[in-house]
């Protein structure tokens, strides 16, 4: 008894209190990312093709799910048949009871389409120019041999599609446009012959696509579905074709990483449920960025004001109200906030000064990257405004006054020795911002994001910034994909996978900045906090 | 400007004829020097206070405080801690403005302008009086830039005048042939010594008219502190030298002329040796004999 008295008063039971609780916040952080991670990276790895005889005839697909039997509800299990076109959906349950002799045939195939997504079967013939040049088993081979090929012919014909044509397209609406405002007679026969060169320039294009799309139209592939049904589609459409129960553990590990790879750096298909999120990606990092580089400047202005400058008096004590509960604010009511002043009046004021011509297409007057971005650098202001002015004041006074004795003025100070010096501190607030900023959706969705913008804030054709344009973001791929797609229980295991790819970009955008920041601070010579 | 207060430095005629040797040194080091030669005694005021009051808020820590310090000479500032020394020094170069609350009644000139003449540039005037502090504090940069500094502010951008100025400042400070194979290199890196030197160098390198420097040595060990003191020997040849130490032997080293600092006044002042040996006055005597303080 007096023992455990005293194991109290030392305070041990805190220490295990703390240690505890420390230990669970822990394990829930690694159970979170955990959770998310397995069921995001399964969902790449083949599954083995089963073919089992049901109650409406023969099925063949991947096992995704078993229900074992409660009450009266009996054991089921759940196949994932593909071929969406032909069954209408991808998923089909069946009671254990009804399926038998289940086997696991080697020519069975799961085939990646780019149009209504996977198709599990097998081959019957590939056609050239309608003639069959090659059936069942020398078919597969065929089609293996022809496919990259196909597929790289696929990838040249998008590639003019979004750049080159997409360019000519810009610029001739620029033409159209001018010839409406153009004054003189002499400006519009210039700007005739220009659209008339650029209109024959594009016909040519639209020639050589011609062309390009009747060649990967050439081979035709004739798909059998387990129960004898047919359908032919062209082999450009095939995306990739796993021959799953073939396939040995080197064959699955280099086929898991090449999906990896396709949805890491590819475009989405099929309404976002397939394909990759690369678009999402490059909007996050994209948007995060411009948001730090709004969003450092001002507050480290606010800071300088709030700790440098201003006379401690009502101004700045309101001001400091200001700013701490903005921290508080919803963030849906910044994105009304952006909504109303960023899109409407700013981007308003702005279309109607420079991009007259354009009315009543709005060019800024809309949702973009940059309005987004300047609404989430509003939000995260207060994180480093606050940051800010505590690395400010942890700058050593007698530094300020080893400057200020050589004859700098108060700016040269600042500038020269306390902003350095609060650099590292500055850094600190802006982690903690992009943190936030990143894993926000609810402003983003009335500032800009969409669930598929056709082109990216950043590419090849002039001025290669594009901050008008609207763009993806990984937070609403998310909500989108997984909760608005009519396909959501195909879409499920992306919800997955996209969350990790958001914490994994979150993650590295912070080391990004601690690596910064530790550099700096070795500057610095730890000097300063 | 004639102030008729026994405490200030005499004019420089009551001097004319050469003092009297001391009879016993406060240190052996003071007899080899020749801390006074008769060009020090005849040299014109750089630095003078007149009626100088100062108030934190309201409570004064200057009371009425008259001063002389003679061109190329090195004055020390004595007393116990809180008397105002520091308070003193910094009222020389202006750095007091930068406290809130703090008033000042009074003149302070360098060499015939008062630098509290409303409309001053108090940025000119601290280029002409180079500030050491107690604690080094370099800023976290490389030598060169540490030493630089001064000049950049000024705007200066032509390279071979700033590794001109750098290397002259590195010299006077004694400090050159340590480390002009690391300019480069941050100064944090140096010892505690080399970083008060490097302070100095920065100091001169904007080429002021008077050095102000408080407690220089107070951080630092017996080697380096010797080292500085034989710098400001060599120093007070270009430059006027007002020290404050809490360290009498130093005093008695390294200054020509000693004002002792009592309860925010100035008890005495006059040529070091005279103080040392024979004060004025009876707080004096008590503070040099180690009675209190
Ligand atoms: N910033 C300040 N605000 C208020 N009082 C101060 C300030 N600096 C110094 N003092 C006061 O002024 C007096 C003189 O201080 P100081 O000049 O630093 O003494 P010393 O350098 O001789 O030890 C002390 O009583 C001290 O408390
Ligand atoms: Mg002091």
């Amino acid at each position: 008894m007096k023992r455990f008295t005293q194991w109290l008063r030392r305070g041990n039971i805190f220490i295990w209190f703390s240690g505890t609780m420390l230990s669970l916040c822990l394990l829930m952080i690694v159970g979170l990312v955990g959770f998310i991670a397995v069921k995001g990276l399964g969902v790449f790895w083949p599954h083995a093709l089963i073919q089992a005889q049901g109650p409406e005839g023969a099925v063949l697909g991947e096992i995704t799910s078993f229900e074992a039997p409660l009450g009266t509800e009996p054991a089921k299990v759940q196949f994932r048949v593909g071929n969406r076109d032909i069954y209408g959906q991808d998923f089909k349950w069946f009671q254990a009871s009804e399926i038998h002799g289940r086997q696991e045939p080697k020519d069975a195939l799961l085939i990646e389409r780019l149009e209504n997504g996977t198709f599990i079967g097998r081959i019957q013939d590939i056609s050239q120019d309608g003639q069959p040049i090659a059936k069942a088993e020398a078919a597969v081979e065929e089609v293996k041999r022809r496919l990259p090929a196909t597929n790289k012919l696929q990838a040249q014909i998008r590639g003019i599609e979004k750049g080159a044509v997409g360019e000519l397209n810009r610029k001739l609406e620029d033409c159209r446009q001018a010839m409406e405002s153009a004054g003189s007679a002499e400006a519009r026969t210039v700007l005739e012959q220009q659209q008339n060169s650029l209109q024959s320039r594009y016909n040519q294009l639209q020639a050589e696509l011609d062309q390009l799309r009747t060649t990967a139209k050439t081979f035709t592939v004739t798909l059998l579905t387990v129960d004898g049904q047919t359908k032919e589609i062209p082999l450009s459409g095939i995306v990739r074709i796993v021959p799953a129960n073939e396939l040995s553990w080197f064959g699955k590990v280099r086929l898991y990483f090449s999906r990896l790879w396709e949805f890491v750096a590819d475009d989405p298909r099929e309404s976002n449920t397939e394909g990759g999120i690369f678009p999402a990606i490059f909007g996050t990092v994209m948007m995060v960025l411009i948001m730090s580089v709004m969003v450092v400047p001002l507050s480290v202005v606010t800071a300088l004001f709030l700790r440098e400058y201003a006379k401690d008096g009502l101004l700045v004590r309101a001001t400091r109200v200001a700013v701490n509960n903005l921290a508080g604010v919803p963030s849906i009511v910044f994105g009304v906030f952006g909504l109303g002043f960023f899109v409407y009046s700013v981007g308003g004021t702005i279309d109607q000064l420079f991009y007259s011509s354009k009315l009543p297409t709005p060019t800024y007057g809309t949702g973009g990257i940059l309005w987004a971005s300047l609404t989430l650098a509003l939000l995260t202001v207060p994180v480093v405004v606050v940051a800010t002015e505590e690395a400010l004041a942890a700058v050593p006074r007698n530094q300020r006054e080893a400057s200020l004795a050589l004859g700098a003025t108060k700016w040269q100070t600042i500038w020269n020795v306390v902003l350095p010096g609060a650099a590292p501190g500055i850094l600190t607030g802006l982690i903690l911002a992009m943190s936030r900023g990143a894993g926000e959706v609810a402003p983003l969705m009335l500032t800009g994001v969409v669930k598929l913008a056709p082109s990216m804030p950043l590419d090849g054709s002039f001025p290669f910034l594009h901050l008008d344009r609207k763009f993806m973001h990984l937070g609403f791929h998310i909500y989108d994909v997984g909760f608005q797609s009519p396909n959501s229980e195909a879409a499920k295991p992306m919800v997955f996978m996209t969350a990790l790819l958001l914490l994994l970009v979150v993650v590295l955008l912070n080391l990004f900045a601690l690596r910064l920041r530790r550099k700096l601070r070795a500057r610095l010579g730890g000097s300063t906090f | 400007m004639e102030i008729e207060d026994p405490r200030i430095l005499p004019e420089p005629l009551a001097y004319a004829e050469p003092p009297a040797s001391p009879p016993s040194a406060p240190s052996a080091r003071l007899a080899e020097l020749p801390l006074t030669d008769a060009s020090v005694l005849t040299s014109p005021a750089m630095l003078t206070v007149e009626g100088l009051n100062l108030f934190y808020g309201s409570k004064q820590a200057l009371f009425d405080v008259d001063l002389k310090v003679a061109k190329n000479t090195v004055m020390s500032f004595i007393g116990p801690s809180g008397c105002g020394k520091s308070t003193l020094l910094r009222c020389l170069n202006r750095m007091n403005d930068l406290i809130d609350g703090v008033r000042i009644e009074g003149k302070v000139s360098i060499g015939d302008s008062n630098i509290y003449e409303p409309g001053v540039d108090v940025i000119s005037l601290r280029k002409r009086t180079g500030m050491v502090f107690q604690k080094s504090n370099p800023f976290p940069k490389s030598i060169y830039e540490n030493v630089a500094y001064g000049l950049r502010i000024q705007g200066v951008r032509d390279r071979g005048i700033l590794d001109e100025a750098v290397e002259t400042s590195l010299q006077s400070a004694g400090l050159w042939d340590e480390v002009k194979d690391r300019l480069k290199e941050s100064a944090l890196g140096m010892s505690g010594g080399q970083q008060q030197r490097l302070c100095i160098a920065r100091a001169l390198a904007v080429d002021p008219e008077v050095l102000l420097m408080d407690e220089p040595c107070s951080a630092l060990d017996p080697i380096a502190t010797s080292r500085i003191e034989e710098l400001i020997f060599e120093l007070k040849k270009k430059f006027t030298i007002v020290i404050v130490t809490h360290n009498m032997q130093q005093a008695a080293r390294v200054s020509d002329f000693t004002a002792f600092f009592w309860l925010g006044k100035l008890i005495e002042s006059g040529l070091t040796e005279k103080m040392f040996t024979n004060p004025r006055e009876r707080t004096t005597e008590d503070y040099i004999t180690g009675r209190f303080g």
